[in-house]
């Protein structure tokens, strides 16, 4: 058995387990193990206008596992979202992060929950980071009642408040201002906290996010904007978009960081450094090099603009996963079948709240006329036929 | 059609439970007829020379009146409600206002151009920013869009900030943070964030001042789901919209207007809030429905002079709300009248005034003894030259002969 070949403490499960725990407690023992483990990022940070945080990232097994976990979670999520749009179960509008994983896992990894977060419509993993759940996820995609946001948002509409997340933005660019509003009321109010604005290649090129970092540097806000480089638009290469494609540039007077969005520890590294930097001389530009498998949405079949090389070129060299894997195995903190075995439990998982979530009911049609107004106001709303459908808002 | 008083006297009800002192501003004395019909308590307007007035006609409409118009920057003799009261500019009612919830609330605060250390541009917010800081009236740079997304974001985590465009025009730069994030935001996450902000600045024909400072935006923020329009016509409303405005947790957009910064007015010393929703009974009448709000109130009353003299009794109402409609108080007069005419500043398509025309339509029908008549600006860009400027929007004599043609 593969165990033999582990260090003989880690043979005597912690507790007698029944057989096909076995996996489960021994993996528990390790990857609990907080000792701190020192790893370098694939390349070293870039910067602008600001010293680059050193390469080498504190980490620990622990970390590392839940890295793994996450990610491999967040990818089953995303590849079951694919699945469930084409049945037809999930309509409209659904874009997928998947390849992006380590952004999201990295940032969390680096900042607390009292920190916000906006972004735009890419928005499920890291409403997943956030402490968001599988049922909410799935429920909201598919519309139905037990959606995180009672069904009535949608693909683009997760929001988690009280961990500090705060959606999920249809339109590009939007998102931007109102994570500078998150950054003025943490000023306002005094706290140490700071906010993460998302946006992507294509949002660079928008005007508010010139007037937002304008505003954020003028009031030493601490807002961070992260630009996640997935390199297209949605159709249209970050060459043919930008005149500069050095996101991380782009503010100017705004210092920024160039980092490779592969890699999770390279996004802690700089969210942590980000973090530091933002309370103490204001905004800070971060700009993720990462990159999306799948097209902008599912309308999009992501092949037309770039070739099926490129996407498996990148799969193979870059994905974020097998470098974590590869440093779990490295490291000796899990095996290929454990790790294989977390897979396997993670598509389970994802499954079983699939299921749960089409078992969710539709939202009531009362439900069309709730939230309109916040409670207190009688507002009569009527529909087409004004004698026929008519209720008052509560 | 039962339904729709009863579910909208129903909400006056509740939400004027807000409004305080409510009650001691209603004259026993002279209170006309239908006010008892009405469930929700009641304000009585007070702007200029009508209170003495009111007190006189004991709102039998048989007796010609004289002196019905509120003149514009006249004080009053004698005011019948407060012997105390103070006087005061338009523009500082919505000043006292907001000092007033700012000092209360630390929460409130007021982004936009020139709104802190050069006190506004007109003057709504001067002496803020020394009394409360830069940060709590903050001076922005010219970006709107990015500026009223920036009072959403903060909206959103409990701030209550007051947003100010310098002109109303300014605010269509920044039509997507309202209509998608303000308007929105509530309905999308599920109830999960309130946007409890005040958007407000000045808006209308002003005096020659060219096509892009003369907007009416009320008629392209309509349709915006989750929103609350109300525009103030008089500094009493003002400060009472102000504060209901800043104290609701629904997105309110406050239209003031640049000509009626100047209007002066003798209101309490005491707190008062208005209710958001609720029309104002400017002058109650027998013959016809006029309802308007804002600057036409004016002319409105300006022409009810002379219709008075020719022997009519216009019943005047500021609708003041223009999202939702107070359809209470306009159904009231609408069954006691039976006719209509509505006076805005808006253009003629898609206005304040085509919509409160189909609701009106739909649900008072049955009582409706002629078509509705609205009276809207034209429809082309606002002109710089003066004469022709007067000709866009509605002049009191353009009232008068509607009036008349309505009443025949």
């Amino acid at each position: 058995m593969a165990l033999l070949r582990r260090s003989p403490h880690l043979l005597k499960p912690l507790t007698p387990p029944p057989p096909a725990a076995s996996a489960l407690s021994l993996r528990h023992a390790f990857s609990s193990d907080t000792t701190p483990i020192t790893v370098e990022t694939s390349i070293p940070f870039t910067g602008h206008n600001c010293e680059p945080p050193s390469r080498s990232v504190e980490t620990s097994a622990k970390e590392l596992m839940t890295f793994f976990t996450d990610m491999a979670t967040m990818r089953r999520m995303e590849i079951a979202a694919d699945s469930l749009y084409k049945a037809k179960l999930i309509r409209g509008f659904c874009h997928l992060y998947d390849g992006q994983e380590a952004v999201a896992i990295g940032m969390e990894a680096g900042i607390t929950r009292k920190d916000c977060i906006i972004t735009a419509y890419r928005d499920h993993c890291i409403y997943y980071c956030r402490g968001g759940t599988l049922l909410g996820t799935f429920a909201e995609l598919m519309g139905r009642k037990d959606g995180c946001s009672n069904g009535k948002g949608g693909s683009m509409h997760f929001y988690k408040p009280n961990n500090g997340f705060y959606g999920g933005h249809g339109i590009v660019g939007a998102q931007v201002p109102l994570g500078v509003g998150l950054a003025f009321a943490q000023k306002y109010n005094k706290e140490d906290h700071v906010s993460f604005a998302l946006y992507g290649d294509g949002a660079a090129n928008q005007g508010q996010l010139f007037e937002a970092l304008n505003m954020a540097a003028l009031w030493d806000l601490p807002a961070i904007f992260i630009c996640e480089n997935n390199h297209y638009g949605m159709g249209t290469a970050e060459w043919r978009a930008a005149k500069s494609p050095s996101y991380y540039k782009r503010g100017d007077y705004v210092p920024g960081l160039k980092v490779d969005g592969m890699d999770a520890l390279a996004v802690k590294q700089a969210c942590m450094y980000a973090k530091e930097h933002a309370l103490k001389n204001g905004p800070l530009i971060l700009e993720m090099d990462t990159y999306r498998y799948h097209g902008h949405s599912m309308s999009d079949p992501g092949s037309t603009y770039r070739t099926r090389d490129e996407v498996s070129g990148v799969r193979q060299e870059r994905d974020p996963i097998e470098r974590v894997r590869k440093l779990l195995l490295a490291h000796d903190i899990a095996t290929e079948k454990e790790l294989k075995d977390i897979e396997k439990e993670k598509r389970k998982e994802v499954d079983d709240a699939i299921a749960k979530a089409k078992e969710s009911p539709m939202p009531d049609p009362s439900e069309l006329y709730t939230n309109v107004y916040v409670k207190g106001y009688g507002v009569e709303a009527c529909g087409a036929d004004r004698k026929g459908v008519k209720a008052v808002l509560p | 059609m039962a339904s729709i008083f009863q579910g909208v006297g129903a909400a006056t009800a509740i939400s004027s439970s807000a409004c305080f002192d409510s009650k001691k501003l209603i004259f026993s004395a002279a209170t006309p007829r239908f006010l008892t019909e009405k469930k929700g308590s009641f304000f009585m307007v007070r702007s200029d020379g009508r209170l003495n007035h009111n007190n006189g006609i004991s709102s039998r409409a048989e007796k010609i009146v004289t002196n019905a118009v509120a003149a514009k920057a006249d004080a009053p003799a004698a005011s019948a409600t407060s012997k105390s009261g103070h006087e005061l500019l338009l523009f500082e009612a919505l000043r006292e206002g907001l000092e007033e919830e700012m000092d209360r609330d630390p929460r409130v605060c007021v982004m936009g151009e020139d709104v802190g250390h050069y006190g506004g541009s007109y003057k709504v917010t001067k002496g803020l920013a020394p009394k409360f800081g830069d940060l709590r009236v903050l001076d922005t740079p010219i970006a709107e869009n990015s500026f009223t997304g920036m009072g959403i974001g903060a909206a959103m985590t409990g701030l209550r900030p007051v947003i100010e465009g310098m002109n109303m025009g300014f605010l269509l730069l920044a039509f997507n943070q309202i209509s998608n994030n303000c308007g929105m935001l509530h309905y999308t996450s599920g109830g999960q964030f309130t946007i409890p902000v005040v958007i407000r600045g000045p808006g209308g024909v002003g005096r020659q001042l060219g096509a892009e400072h003369s907007q009416r935006l009320e008629s392209y923020f309509q349709s915006i789901p989750g929103i609350q329009m109300v525009a103030c016509s008089t500094p009493y409303n003002a400060k009472g919209l102000m504060k209901a405005a800043i104290r609701s947790e629904n997105p309110v957009i406050l239209f003031e207007h640049v000509l009626l910064y100047n209007l002066k007015e003798k209101i309490p010393d005491e707190e008062y809030v208005c209710n958001l929703e609720e029309a104002e009974m400017v002058r109650p009448g027998e013959h016809i429905t006029i309802l308007t709000y804002s600057r036409m109130r004016y002319h409105v009353m300006q022409a009810a002079k002379t219709l008075v003299n020719k022997g009519y009794d216009p019943e005047v109402i500021d609708i003041r709300s223009l999202k939702p409609f107070d359809l209470h108080t306009i159904g009231n007069s609408v069954k006691k009248t039976h006719r209509v005419l509505i006076v805005e500043e808006c253009m003629r398509t898609g206005g304040i005034g085509a919509s409160l025309t189909a609701a009106i339509n739909e649900n008072f029908q049955d009582y409706l003894d002629a078509p509705i008549v609205c009276l809207s600006s034209q429809d082309v860009p606002t002109p710089y030259a003066g004469t022709l400027e007067e000709f866009t929007i509605v002049q009191p004599a353009q009232i008068v002969t509607a009036v008349e043609q309505l009443c025949r």
